[in-house]
């Protein structure tokens, strides 16, 4: 596999994932669709950067609009047979190539490249950074955020990129934030969800295990807790992304940018052919449920629904972390994924995403640190970096 | 048989904003060239994001406050999915489930009478681009997309062509002489609902839409056609009514059924997470009605009581600009049937000269109201306020500075203006007595006798200033 699509400059140190936008440089998304596109302006959050004197080293392959488990399914890229699927930003960090990087986190591709890595990923409380320059896909759901190898780090990042801005509609009005990664969490009160962590494998159990074993060394109170609903989470949240991104990629016809097939007679054709050319099966499975969930008939008892299961959701966890400070859960259920055939993706990532899907339905922030996933109330950011902190191994 | 016409109708209205609906894009009320008034969110670019213009939120409420239609505090978009070139981004965004106004009501009145119309909704939306075909190929011209449109929808209460042109009619001149829209060609497009039956039955006939039409003359013409094509079918059997949406030929003047890939499409609305609900509270409700202009209605009762003509009422009420000079000059002391002769006559008949429209006036306020006044106190006659005008209209040229710099001003002697003001008072011996025992309006006998005997000359408040000042001695 490659993990830079174009490098920027070789002294950068943020890498940037190919979902983000860096003025005139080809940013396609991993898609053929978008293949040439160079956007005439950069994501807010890498111009803050900028600003800052952060430089960009380079853009990352992503799979073709994230969609994938952590970017195996890219026009641009490919994985060895044995190879194992690890993402690209994800290993730039891990490697020490750079020291940041900013994914968009979607559908839990970011959060399963930092686990299956080995380094931390932070997808923040929704609406806390600018969506303005990320090629957007599920706009209710979907966050920039940082990869980086501590707490430390991805709290610096954050500092800089977070914080209102007024060409993002959905962007909340308080202009900064703080990140802080040594609150005295003693006595804080952690939960295991029971359903998720029983579905992981042996190895990532014992990982989890061995992480809130540190943790309780330290004085945190970790308890198992019983949560039924992830798996309907998930459901609402895959009809929520599906939708969005079937109405997102729309405008991605042939007619203004990007690939534009050779072969069409008139503009019915223009649209089919450019797009059938330019998509690959795992987004043309993602707009067929997209298109199907928003139909007249299917409206009421698929996309409404959703609708109202993230109220309800949202409600509840608002309660359930009255008592608790965080939930712990694996990021994905393996350690190790292998190269596959693209006509299981759907599946896969469905599956994966029961552990990932509910900071993006209701826009809690994340972080997923190893095959440790450490989820909050909304704003929690600095407790959840704190707990991450507290179980990082110094001197590695 | 006696049949009954039932007729609805969608009316899309382009607003009067500076910018379009959801991004910072200006100029597209008259563009120079294609793609002129374009950036990356009005072409549909990946990254941009729609962020809401409040001003199109103030003149949609504005419009509907004018409809007496109820506010909704609470407002959304949805998006509208389908595929055209002229769509950059395969979706409108619109307003499905809360549109910002709801339950109107509009009184049209034709020679049959007077009839409420009520208004439905009215909701918020984008505009979409424009196709231009060209020898084997077809262009895209994005300078309209994202332009702010509303739509206002009726119940189905016209009975009559009449009554539907006299509503579009009062439609236009209300949202043109209040500055909403420019409601210039083409910025007014109706689709038209229309059924027909029997005399004296409640139930409704089959239904037939006839889609985008931009002049008052192809809708009442179509509405015509269409109502007579109902009669004859549920008359004479001559064909089988279905409820179908149709376009209407201006050349043939027929309706003709439109294919049905263009009316059977699944739309697969959904609300817009990109945009977040719209919250009007008490204080900007407050604000909006404050600001909102003064109806037609109003307007025309208010220049009435002033005096000024039925034809300068019309002229005026056509054009905003005029009017809002008008009423700025008025506010700044001018006598409103004055400025609206010097507004309508003389700059008009300049800028007739010049090849100029009433919109194209370019005198502030300000200015006219400083030549009204000069004129009025004799310090400066009318040839020279011509002139003035004219430098003024043709070369841009200030007003004061372009009397005082040409001489155009006379000087008026203040001790002759006084000697005047003491004759009256020792002419009027009865007034002064009756003024200084509190009888207010006696001193307008006083300052009657002045006026008289300057001939206008010299400024009417510096004078009644005077006045009262050797009064009080
Ligand atoms: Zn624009």
């Amino acid at each position: 596999m490659k993990y830079y699509a174009e490098i920027i400059n070789e002294k950068g140190t943020v890498a940037v994932d190919d979902t983000i936008l860096v003025k005139d440089t080809v940013s396609s998304a991993g898609s053929h669709i978008l293949e040439g596109y160079k956007p005439l302006f950069s994501a807010e959050a890498v111009e803050r950067l900028q600003q800052k004197g952060f430089d960009i080293k380079g853009k990352t392959h992503v799979g073709e609009f994230s969609l994938d488990l952590v970017g195996e399914f890219s026009y641009y890229n490919e994985y060895d047979e044995n190879e194992s699927l690890k993402g690209a930003a994800a290993q730039l960090v891990k490697s020490g190539d750079v020291k940041y990087a900013l994914g968009v986190d979607m559908n839990g591709s970011t959060r399963r490249a930092a686990a299956l890595s080995g380094v931390n990923f932070l997808k923040p409380t929704y609406g806390t950074v600018s969506r303005y320059g990320i090629i957007s896909c599920a706009a209710s759901g979907e966050q920039l955020g940082v990869y980086a190898n501590d707490a430390d780090s991805i709290s610096e990042i954050m500092s800089v990129i977070a914080g209102n801005d007024k060409k993002d509609g959905t962007s909340l009005l308080d202009t900064s934030y703080t990140y802080d990664t040594d609150l005295d969490l003693k006595g804080a009160k952690v939960g295991i969800v029971k359903e998720l962590l029983d579905k992981a494998c042996d190895s990532v159990k014992s990982e989890i295990l061995a992480y809130t074993l540190s943790l309780k060394a330290k004085g945190v109170i970790v308890e198992e807790v019983s949560l039924d609903f992830f798996d309907t989470v998930n459901t609402a949240w895959q009809i929520l992304m599906c939708a969005e991104t079937c109405n997102n990629v729309s405008r991605y016809d042939g007619v203004k940018y990007g690939h534009r097939s050779e072969n069409y007679r008139n503009i019915d054709e223009l649209y089919v052919n450019s797009r059938s050319e330019g998509f690959n099966f795992l987004t043309k499975t993602t707009i067929l449920y997209g298109s199907d969930v928003l139909s007249k008939t299917r409206y009421a008892d698929c996309y409404d629904k959703a609708l109202r299961i993230r109220r309800v959701v949202a409600e509840k966890m608002a309660e359930l972390f009255e008592s608790y400070d965080a939930l712990i859960t694996p990021v994905c259920s393996k350690n190790e994924y292998k190269a596959y055939d693209i006509k299981d993706a759907f599946t896969k990532v469905y599956e994966e995403s029961v552990f990932t899907a509910i900071a993006n339905l209701i826009g809690i922030p994340a972080l997923a640190s190893s095959n440790v996933q450490l989820l909050g109330k909304h704003f929690s950011e600095s407790t959840l970096l704190s707990l991450s902190k507290m179980g990082e191994r110094k001197g590695e | 048989m006696a049949y009954e016409l039932v007729i609805g109708l969608e009316t899309h209205v382009e607003l009067n904003t500076e910018s379009k609906i959801f991004c910072s894009c200006g100029g597209h009320s008259s563009p120079k060239e294609p793609n002129d008034c374009v950036c990356p969110a009005c072409s549909g670019m990946p990254g941009m994001l729609p962020v809401m213009n409040k001003r199109v939120v103030e003149l949609a409420a504005t419009a509907g406050l004018m409809l007496n239609c109820e506010i909704n505090r609470y407002t959304t978009f949805d998006k509208k999915n389908y595929y055209y070139p002229d769509l950059p981004c395969a979706y409108q965004i619109t307003q499905l489930n809360h549109p910002i106004c709801v339950n109107g009501l509009v009184k049209v009145k034709t020679a049959q009478g007077e009839r409420d119309i009520r208004i439905k909704q009215i909701h918020m939306e984008e505009d979409a681009g424009k196709l231009v075909h060209g020898g084997n190929s077809s262009f895209v011209d994005f300078n309209r997309t994202s332009v702010p449109l509303i739509e206002i929808v009726t119940q189905p209460d016209f009975r009559s062509p009449e009554e539907v042109v006299t509503y579009l009619g009062k439609l236009k001149s209300m949202f043109k002489s209040t500055g909403i829209s420019e409601c210039e060609e083409g910025a007014m497009r109706c689709d038209v609902n229309i059924s027909v039956r029997e005399e004296g039955t409640e139930e409704f006939g089959v239904r037939t839409e006839i889609k985008n039409m931009a002049s008052f003359e192809a809708i009442d013409r179509a509405i015509r056609y269409e109502a007579q094509r109902h009669m004859d079918a549920l008359e004479f059997g001559t064909e089988e009514l279905v409820q179908e949406t149709r376009r209407f030929d201006d050349v043939t003047g027929k309706t003709s059924a439109m294919r049905n890939k263009e009316t059977e499409a699944d739309y697969r609305y959904f609300p817009d997470p990109n945009l977040m609900p719209i919250v009007i509270d008490d204080e900007w409700l407050e604000e909006i009605k404050k600001n909102k202009p003064v109806a037609l209605d109003e307007k025309a009762e208010q220049y009435m009581a002033a005096g000024i003509s039925d034809k300068e009422i019309a002229q005026l009420l056509s054009e905003h600009s005029a009017a809002k000079l008008l009423d700025d000059v008025v506010a700044l002391g001018c006598n409103a049937k004055d400025a609206a002769a010097w507004i309508l006559t003389d700059c008009a008949g300049i800028l007739r000269k010049a090849g100029l429209k009433l919109k194209d006036l370019s005198i502030t306020a300000e200015g006219l109201s400083y030549l009204i006044k000069m004129v009025q106190s004799g310090k400066l006659n009318r040839g020279g306020a011509k002139k003035t005008l004219i430098a003024v209209i043709e070369d841009g040229a200030d007003p004061i500075r372009y009397c005082e710099e040409n001489g155009l001003t006379v000087k008026v002697d203040d001790s002759m203006i006084e000697a005047v003001i003491d004759k009256a008072i020792s002419a009027n011996p009865q007034a002064v007595q009756d003024y200084k025992s509190g009888k207010e309006k006696a001193l307008m006998a006083i300052f009657g006798a002045c006026m008289k005997e300057l001939k206008g000359k010299g400024d009417p408040q510096s004078i009644r200033a005077t006045l009262l000042s050797k009064l009080k001695d």
